[in-house]
């Protein structure tokens, strides 16, 4: 459910989501929080899918290309795997500096 | 479990993520003997094939879509989920589920295995890719996760066929104790306990995966540097769409230029046995109908195969080295301009081979309004059953005049257009239902970008072999039929006494091409060409095989030897040419697409929109065409 508690999500230092990182950079995954995406899933479902490709709290990413035009969607390095995913959804996915 | 079914071969599933090697492995196992029941180009349909394992047990393997859960998203991935849950009606569910994980991408991979176990069925787990996980430093102990995850584990190189002996004995070995179980309790049978995961559950299966990964894998090996640094350049925003065009571009010319030598030899063959036949028989109706019926009519058809699989070899290899992700991906914005999911890219690439697997392939696309956009769509990709038609009346009526110095010549640059004008159409169309009746956000796209690969000649080669058959298939039984009934219609009745003109006009095909001209006249067609019209209906590739039936009976003496080519361009009208080009690139679907359809979308509804949507196009285009090539030349 989206309810689930994710205690790093929302306000924590440096809080940003995967949605606006630059290529080549790289950070964590700290939570999935799908409130203020538009989409057309049932509500919880970004969340689980982002969870079954990879995108879950401790995963390790870094943006390594964006397509044109509007540097959208982008590709991502998930751990050992590549990930393509828009924007506007990577954007449920909040992530911290890697350390 | 009924004492009937006990008869019946023990079956295995073969279940895993996409880009697991779960086909590779699947044609490791069975080899030739398998039968797929679905089209290839992507994996949408279950394929059976079946083996005798070491110990003799003849042993049934389905390969099932691939997909990275349970909770299914779209229509292919609900096909795994229900023959893995038992869920189809006619059918247990399997007696055991050979999970196929890469071992290079052992994290995304063992989350499913993980959701599997807790079906409690017997499973084995085939670590794939092995080789490839080592060459990257990967360490992994098999032994450690075998006995972490309580399911025996065997390292295999599907590709290769490597570590599929291990596999086999283990299957004998799962089958004896899984029979030994069904003797014992005979609710084997019963449906697998299952409900949806919930974001905390897969959050748990998560946890579990990091810590079968921490107790198992000593190294986890590189990333894959040479997929990053051949993405570098073929996902950069310029190179990598000006390259994705020019790997289309080559695509089409392949299919005219490799095909060309293939198709001269089957040409001499069609003419050869004509003129055997010809030369053996007396004059009479069976030779006719062996020589302008079925060899004329069949033979046409067939000369199209080369055709055919260069665009699926095509297709296939750029599947196989996984590059059609990345098409996706360099494409999901532009597409979306009109509004359409990126993933559309891949069913529309193989309706350019036949929109039947194109419709198929867009269950790969979960979102029904998206879905529904693609299928209605994907008929306007010029289908290589429109290549014999085109083909036809370039050669006919386009000059072979080479323009650019010798680049490119003027029949190619038609062909271009024509292509051009079907793409063209349909993102127009994509557009207006997209803005009207489809309304509404994109589906999310959340696409694995799996790592480069060298495509495996022998998958190929069995991908190649099985849409070649489907064709001849096609060519033998329902273009033979249509064949001869055409062949009967356009010779009886006979022409009376003292009769002037050809035997033809006075036959029923005549007859129905004379009743249906006025409609078919202000677009400039003749009653040869709405003959061939009713049929091509049917088939596309049928008109042409029609209009040589109608021209081969209407031709007598000296123009009997010419080219169905040479007798188009002398009786028909350049403008009359290009209306029947512009009908073809509108033109109503065969009957086997619009079938397809409404067993994709659950109904007659959107068949018939489909129909009458491009009926009226292609009768306008026509119409105008015709119009404007009368006015201008």
């Amino acid at each position: 459910m989206s309810g689930h508690p994710t205690p790093e999500t929302g306000q924590s230092p440096g809080g940003r989501h995967l949605g606006e990182l630059k290529k080549g950079e790289r950070a964590r995954v700290t939570g999935v929080d799908e409130r203020g995406v538009v989409t057309t899933l049932p509500e919880g479902e970004l969340e689980r899918r982002m969870i079954e490709m990879g995108l879950v709290e401790g995963s390790h990413v870094e943006v390594l290309h964006e397509a044109f035009p509007g540097r959208d969607p982008i590709a991502i390095r998930v751990n050992e795997h590549t990930l393509a995913l828009r924007r506007a959804e990577a954007r449920a996915v909040l992530v911290a500096p890697a350390a | 479990m009924s004492v009937l079914d006990s008869a019946l071969p023990p079956r295995i599933a073969l279940v895993g993520n996409p880009n697991c090697g779960k086909t590779a492995l699947f044609n490791a196992l069975t080899g030739s003997r398998q039968k797929v029941a679905n089209y290839p180009g992507v994996t949408v349909e279950r394929k059976i094939g079946h083996f005798v394992s070491p110990l003799g047990r003849r042993v049934q393997v389905i390969d099932l879509p691939g997909t990275y859960s349970l909770r299914a998203r779209s229509p292919d991935e609900e096909v795994t989920r229900d023959v893995v849950l038992g869920r189809f009606s006619h059918e247990d569910s399997p007696d055991l589920l050979v999970c196929v994980a890469d071992a290079t991408n052992l994290r995304l991979n063992l989350r499913l295995v993980v959701e599997l176990k807790r079906l409690g069925r017997p499973i084995i787990l085939a670590l794939n890719m092995m080789d490839a996980a080592e060459k990257r430093g990967c360490r992994i102990d098999a032994a450690a996760l075998s006995a972490a995850l309580g399911v025996p584990v065997v390292p295999t190189v599907a590709i290769r066929r490597g570590g599929v002996q291990p596999l086999l004995e283990q299957i004998d070995g799962a089958m004896a104790m899984a029979s030994d179980a069904a003797a014992d309790a005979a609710e084997n049978s019963a449906p697998c306990g299952w409900s949806e995961p919930s974001s905390r559950d897969l959050r748990a299966y998560h946890q579990e995966v990091e810590g079968l990964l921490a107790g198992c894998v000593a190294d986890a090996g590189l990333p894959p540097l040479a997929t990053r640094r051949v993405d570098a350049v073929l996902l950069h925003p310029v190179f990598g769409l000006a390259f994705l065009f020019l790997v289309l571009f080559l695509m089409f010319q392949a299919v005219f230029a490799w095909a060309e030598a293939p198709m001269n030899l089957i040409d001499g063959a069609v003419s050869g046995l004509k003129d055997w036949v010809a030369a053996t028989l007396p004059d009479g109706a069976l030779r006719s109908l062996l020589t302008d019926g079925i060899i004329a009519g069949v033979g046409s058809v067939v000369i199209f195969l080369p055709q055919i699989l260069v665009l699926f070899f095509f297709i296939l290899v750029l599947e196989a080295t996984g590059y059609l992700a990345r098409a996706a991906f360099l494409l999901d914005r532009l597409m979306g301009g009109v509004g359409l999911h990126g993933r559309a890219f891949i069913p529309l690439l193989s309706s350019f081979a036949c929109a039947v697997p194109g419709v198929m392939a867009a269950r790969t696309i979960e979102n029904r309004a998206d879905r529904l956009a693609t299928i209605m769509i994907a008929p306007l990709m010029t289908c290589s059953a429109r290549l014999p038609v085109y083909t036809l009346l370039i050669a006919a009526f386009v000059p072979d005049r080479p323009l650019l110095g010798g680049l490119v010549g003027l029949p190619g640059l038609v062909m271009f257009a024509l292509y051009a004008a079907g793409i063209l159409s349909a993102l127009a169309v994509a557009f207006v239902l997209k803005g009207t009746v489809f309304k509404g956000a994109r589906e999310p796209l959340l696409m694995e970008l799996p790592a480069y690969r060298l495509p495996n000649p022998r998958d190929i080669a069995l991908g190649l072999f099985e849409r070649a058959k489907v064709f001849l298939a096609r060519a033998g039984t329902t273009i033979f039929a249509l064949m001869i009934v055409m062949w009967f219609l356009a010779s009886f009745p006979g022409a009376p006494e003292g009769a002037t003109e050809p035997a033809i006009q006075y036959s029923i095909a005549g007859m129905i091409g004379h009743a249906l001209e006025p409609l078919l006249a202000p677009i400039g067609f003749t009653w040869q060409i709405a003959v061939a019209l009713v049929p091509g209906i049917a088939a596309r590739e049928v008109a042409v095989g029609v209009l040589g039936t109608i021209y081969a009976l209407s031709e007598s003496g000296d123009a009997l030897q010419s080219s169905l080519a040479g007798a188009l361009a002398a009786s028909w009208s350049l403008p009359t040419a290009l209306s029947l080009l512009a009908w073809y690139v509108f033109a109503p679907q065969c009957v086997a697409t619009l079938s397809v359809v409404k067993r994709e979308t659950n109904g007659w509804f959107w068949p018939a929109v489909m129909f009458a949507y491009m009926i009226t196009l292609a009768y306008g285009a026509s119409f105008i065409t015709y119009r404007v090539a009368s006015a201008l030349l």
